[in-house]
């Protein structure tokens, strides 16, 4: 199964990242390990303040883990991202209103130098992977949020990453469009087979689409659980109705009940207060 | 997935037509304000100002004297409409061969050639400390402080010095108007640039982006808006700055010289004075205009919300 396969793609050997502000020094991620294996799904899951974005950022180089390994594609996080390795997607689509959808997706190739002919075609092939072949002229601003987001996906994977980090992409989204997205997106991951980080707080998204999911609880944030979910593939409107679903549902809300000492906190601040929980 | 949830209907035509007959409704607004402004001008002269014998249609007989007197209303202090519109077609001079109106336009060539000079040797200065100052927080801190004393220190103060640096003539005149153009774009530059999205700078940095790609494709375009802000209210600076300029640099044939020398004569030819602020403000409105064209047409593409 993944977790031993013999070259991860992403391996994090005991990270941890401590904020200081003011003086006060508090921990968002603890002792962190982790592999993921080339092409995998595999979705980061717990409450608000467990650390799951700042990991993703950690695993993308946008942010420094304050000690700890942190090897993707087999060399330091820092190379990796100089190399282009990886796609980013945020919650917000993040598109630039004065491009045009087409020149949104050509972005990343524009700044890595790719040939103007290049671009075009690789980004015609983008925008039929994502559906939106007809609104390549459009702007931003004319598109509904799904499709917005779609775009941001087409530009993520426009360079070809081997791996796509994916920062609760479809949170802002309402539940129809999102389960739409959901099966969109296993269906560009399957065939692209780009690995996928996927950051949620939505326990259905994680079962629904993931391998594996990963449970963090806060303060300071943690890995408590890793939850194979065997589901078979490809997954569609049946898999949501089956039974191995809500039994898969119902572990990962167990195990995050756990995590929390019975209940499932509401949304904390980002950064908690360490109370000598180092690791 | 479906069409349907695109939102075609309100795409560019639309919104493009609904902004250039938005110019047109301005226009005409303009043209009626200035309309009515004339007849209330004229109406309170009629109620308050001196007697009145004669107007452009004919003589007044008996001549109309009005019910009340105030000073600010008689014909030194607010001359009629008329004499204003016709000291245009009037020679400028008495031994003049031009008249009023070729001259304050020439006058205006003139003074409104120093004041693009001086906007855009103005603008780009303020960009380039923009750029600076978003680039380097250390220099941002130390060198702010000084952007801002400079704006308070008088431009009558300065002028003279700019002379005796780079001699009488065009460029201290432009040097002046720069001097009153920057401050606007640095300080709406320096907001505009740090105005993208962080996450837009963290996708940058994911694509290995080196500082001057990140300034050229993300932080410039995302500027622009707040630049065009600024640009506005430093077109109609530069023209100040290029009117005010004239007088401590000594320099001849621009309407700050115009204006000086009108004044002088104002008891006798009180429209001339007019006339000539009139031409200053329309060169005023030309350059602001300039620069809204330029907005609109550069940020067509925009969303609603950005404008």
């Amino acid at each position: 199964m993944p977790p031993s396969h013999p070259d991860p793609i992403v391996n994090l050997d005991n990270v941890e990242k401590r904020f200081s502000a003011g003086g006060a020094t508090t921990a968002a991620l603890s002792g962190i390990s982790l592999n993921i294996s080339p092409g995998e799904f595999v979705s980061l899951i717990g409450p608000s303040g467990c650390g799951k974005s700042t990991l993703l950022r950690i695993i993308g180089d946008l942010i420094e883990p304050t000690a700890g390994r942190v090897e993707v594609n087999g060399k330091p996080a820092r190379n990796a991202r100089r190399d282009r390795d990886y796609g980013m997607v945020f919650q917000a689509p993040v598109l630039f209103d004065w491009r045009t959808i087409e020149a949104n997706v050509e972005l990343p190739l524009e700044v890595m130098g790719v040939s103007q002919a290049q671009r075009r075609s690789r980004t015609e092939q983008m925008l039929a992977l994502v559906e939106l072949s007809d609104f390549g002229r459009h702007h931003p601003w004319q598109l509904s949020g799904g499709m917005q987001q779609r775009a941001a996906i087409a530009r993520a994977l426009a360079f070809e990453p081997k791996l796509l980090l994916m920062d609760e992409p479809f949170g802002a989204l309402d539940e129809m469009t999102r389960e739409r997205m959901n099966d969109e997106l296993l269906r560009i991951w399957e065939r692209t087979g780009t690995t996928i980080v996927f950051v949620t707080h939505s326990i259905p998204e994680a079962v629904f689409l993931s391998g594996r999911v990963v449970v963090m609880t806060p303060r300071p944030g943690r890995i408590t659980n890793l939850i194979e979910i065997d589901l078979p593939r490809p997954r569609n409107e049946a898999t949501r109705e089956s039974e191995e679903y809500f039994r898969l549902v119902t572990a990962v809300r167990e195990a995050l009940r756990a995590a929390h000492g019975g209940t499932i906190p509401e949304a904390e601040p980002l950064v908690v207060d360490e109370s000598g929980a180092n690791a | 997935m479906t069409v349907a949830d695109s939102t075609r209907g309100q795409t560019g035509p639309m919104v493009r037509l609904g902004r250039f007959s938005g110019v047109l409704r301005s226009i005409v607004a303009f043209v009626a304000i200035l309309v009515l402004l004339a007849i209330a001008w004229e109406a309170a002269k009629w109620v308050a100002g001196d007697p009145v014998r004669q107007t452009p249609w004919g003589v007044v007989d008996p001549p109309h004297v009005p019910p009340f007197t105030i000073k600010q209303l008689n014909d030194t202090n607010l001359p009629h409409v008329w004499e204003v519109v016709g000291a245009f077609v009037q020679l400028a001079t008495r031994n003049s061969p031009f008249s009023l109106g070729a001259v304050l336009i020439d006058a205006a060539v003139f003074t409104g050639r120093n004041a693009l000079v001086g906007f855009g040797i103005g603008a780009l200065f303020g960009l380039l400390l923009a750029i600076i100052f978003v680039h380097s927080r250390l220099l941002e801190r130390a060198l702010v402080p000084y952007v801002i004393a400079s704006q308070t220190v008088p431009i009558i103060a300065l002028a003279p010095m700019l002379v005796l640096w780079v001699g009488t003539g065009w460029t201290s005149v432009a040097l002046v108007s720069a001097y009153l153009t920057f401050f606007p774009v640095t300080i709406a530059g320096i907001r505009g640039l740090t105005s993208p999205d962080p996450r837009a700078l963290e996708l940058m940095s994911s694509y290995a982006a080196s500082w001057s790609t990140v300034l050229w494709k993300v932080r410039f375009p995302a500027a622009l808006p707040y630049l065009f802000t600024a640009a506005k209210i430093s077109a109609t600076a530069s023209v100040v700055g290029a009117i005010v300029g004239e007088e401590p640099t000594g320099i001849r044939g621009g309407l700050g010289r115009a204006i000086l020398e009108f004044n002088t004569q104002y008891t006798t030819g009180p429209q001339k004075l007019w006339a000539t602020v009139i031409v200053a403000a329309a060169l005023g409105i030309l350059f602001f205009a300039v620069v809204r064209l330029a907005e609109m047409v550069v940020l067509r593409d925009r969303g609603a919300g950005e404008l």
